[in-house]
């Protein structure tokens, strides 16, 4: 597969140093300010969904969720049905699936592991059985996003699902906190903890659906595990983790687009540069630096 | 409690449990009053958290009955305090201590929880939760930082914080250093008192709870002996509950030794009621 960026990069003029015009050029064009509109959606989500992601140690059966959602999405355009559709039949199910079998298989690297290949091979071969033109940029798409080819319609959908995914987090946020901190607890105070797990695998299959669009399914989960890990060092106040965890969210999302605006290489190289490196400092800087230690005792 | 016309916050009648096609114990009966301790205690994989989870509500009886607070048990009352074993702490889990106790008053509860007379007074019961405990001092540090001990009285304040009449404890002690195993039975026993709590501790070890429990259940091989602690942890009750030749050792300084088990539990007799931990 020869790897082609046409629709993931553009090169924008050079920026000058008047921040008014630097962001007036960013947002000229309408794919660029479509692409914010989404990007921004998306990150919101990620930030949320991530942080109890982080916290409930899924972040590679979450992974494993994506990558098998690339072979729904592959499967959807062979027999000719939209690859958003396949892609939240597979993830959400995926997820879903997962969360039934339970803790004892889906917590075995192996088994996710084998898993996750094998749904990357089918996808393959679902592309190499499409065969039409443009299915290898239309596979491309699936798995590093196609941020700056977003249309309005598709920004309707993504609002659309990230609403529900919020909504449903906001219903059983603190039953989840519970359930993700003291499970035992949680189970005997009447918190269906088996069910909930099923439920929350089932969120995050919907927020990595419909964030194919913007990260794609191979690099979500920069963008869902990196901003809520930086987070959780920063604050161990689930309220003010999660926010924390969107604005990292956010920000890294504005900067790589306009990164990618300025410069022509792909987004989501950007994007995942920037939660490698964040990641790092935030690792290095993690034992106690003072700010630090004056932010957890505030926050 | 006697104004409300109950003495006895829980009671069991010849109780017993059966898990699959496995008896784990039967025959137990026992009451739990308030202001008292009960110490569960029984070689590993007798079936002693299974007595918690029956209660709980989490396993049902296969025989005998069950009152808990005046009803069968049911899964999920907040007039119920329970601290599982704290196997799992997560020296990385980035949430303070507070945080956690919070969810013991509101964890149950659907949707985000916004501020108001409701919430406000939920915090009060924290502190007033984390102040019984002890643990004010450190309730805002991430608790996967705390040291055993601190842990504990977190998760202790956490069963405390919906106000519970009963307090199942699954091996509070263990993995604790001599002093805390002795300051945190204490801190139980006077806790228990103060609000009238019936407290249910399972435990491996007798020693650092001798001086508080009022009450022993001792679970082996399939049965269930209930008794003061005086009659149960004796040579005869231990052996004909084992139905083996057990001894049980007194050291100078009044500590008890159960001698004799070690055999029993690597050699189980044809019951097959003994291994597994009866999850």
């Amino acid at each position: 597969m020869t790897p082609t960026f046409l629709l993931d990069t553009v090169v924008g003029p050079a920026p000058s140093l008047n921040l008014v015009d630097d962001i007036a050029g960013l947002l000229h064009y309408q794919f660029m300010r479509n692409a914010f509109e989404a990007g921004t959606i998306v990150a919101i989500v990620a930030g949320v969904i991530g942080y109890f992601v982080v916290l409930r140690g899924l972040s590679f059966a979450g992974h494993a969720v994506s990558h098998i959602g690339y072979a729904g999405a592959t499967g959807a355009v062979l027999i000719g049905v939209a690859p958003l559709g396949g892609l939240l039949t597979f993830t959400v199910g995926a997820a879903m699936a997962m969360g039934f079998l339970g803790k004892r298989l889906w917590g075995r690297d192996v088994a996710i592991g084998i898993v996750m290949a094998f749904s990357l091979g089918l996808g393959q071969l679902f592309v190499t059985l499409y065969k039409g033109s443009g299915s290898t940029s239309q596979s491309n798409a699936i798995l590093f996003g196609e941020v700056l080819g977003i249309s309005r319609g598709d920004i309707v959908i993504t609002l659309g699902i990230s609403s529900v995914t919020l909504l449903l987090i906001g219903i059983f946020y603190r039953q989840l906190l519970f359930a993700s901190l003291a499970a035992e607890v949680a189970e005997a105070r009447g918190v269906r903890v088996q069910e909930l797990g099923v439920v929350f695998l089932g969120i995050t299959g919907l927020a990595v659906a419909q964030s194919v669009q913007v990260t794609g399914v191979l690099l979500i989960f920069a963008l869902l595990v990196a901003p809520a890990a930086i987070a959780q060092r920063i604050s161990t106040r689930p309220p003010y983790a999660i926010a924390i965890s969107v604005v990292i969210a956010v920000l890294f999302t504005w900067t790589a687009l306009t990164l990618a605006y300025y410069y022509g290489y792909p987004v989501s190289f950007f994007l995942t540069a920037i939660a490698f490196v964040a990641y790092l400092v935030t690792r290095a800087a993690g034992s106690t630096p003072a700010w630090m230690t004056r932010l957890r005792g505030r926050a | 409690m006697e104004t409300e016309g109950i003495t006895e916050l829980a009671c069991l009648k010849n109780v017993g449990v059966r898990l699959g096609d496995r008896t784990i114990w039967s025959g137990a009966s026992l009451c739990l009053a308030p202001g008292t301790v009960t110490a569960v205690l029984g070689p590993n994989g007798s079936g002693k958290s299974t007595l918690l989870r029956l209660l709980l509500g989490l396993v049902p009886p296969s025989s005998g009955k069950v009152q808990v607070l005046g009803r069968p048990p049911k899964h999920g009352s907040a007039a119920i305090g329970y601290v599982p074993q704290r196997s799992g702490i997560d020296p990385d889990l980035p949430v303070r201590g507070r945080d956690l106790v919070l969810l013991g008053a509101n964890g149950t509860r659907w949707g985000w929880g916004l501020p108001g007379a409701a919430s406000r007074r939920r915090h009060q019961l924290v502190d007033k939760a984390l102040s019984a405990v002890g643990a004010t001092a450190y309730a805002n540090r991430a608790i996967g930082r705390l040291s055993g001990g601190e842990q504990q009285r977190l998760l202790l304040a956490q069963a405390l914080v919906s106000e519970p009449r009963l307090l199942f404890l699954d091996e509070p002690l263990t993995s604790l250093d001599i002093r805390n195993q002795v300051v945190i039975s204490q801190l139980v026993t006077n806790i228990a008192q103060e609000r009238h709590i019936g407290v249910l501790m399972v435990t491996h070890d007798i020693n650092p709870i001798m001086n508080v429990v009022d009450q022993v259940v001792y679970i082996a091989r399939g049965r269930v002996a209930v008794g003061r602690p005086a009659d149960i942890i004796t040579t005869t009750a231990l052996s004909e509950l084992y139905d083996a030749p057990v001894e049980v050792v007194h050291d100078h300084r009044g500590r008890v030794f159960v001698v004799g088990l070690e055999a029993e539990v690597a050699h189980p007799h044809d019951h097959g009621s003994t291994g597994g931990n009866g999850r």
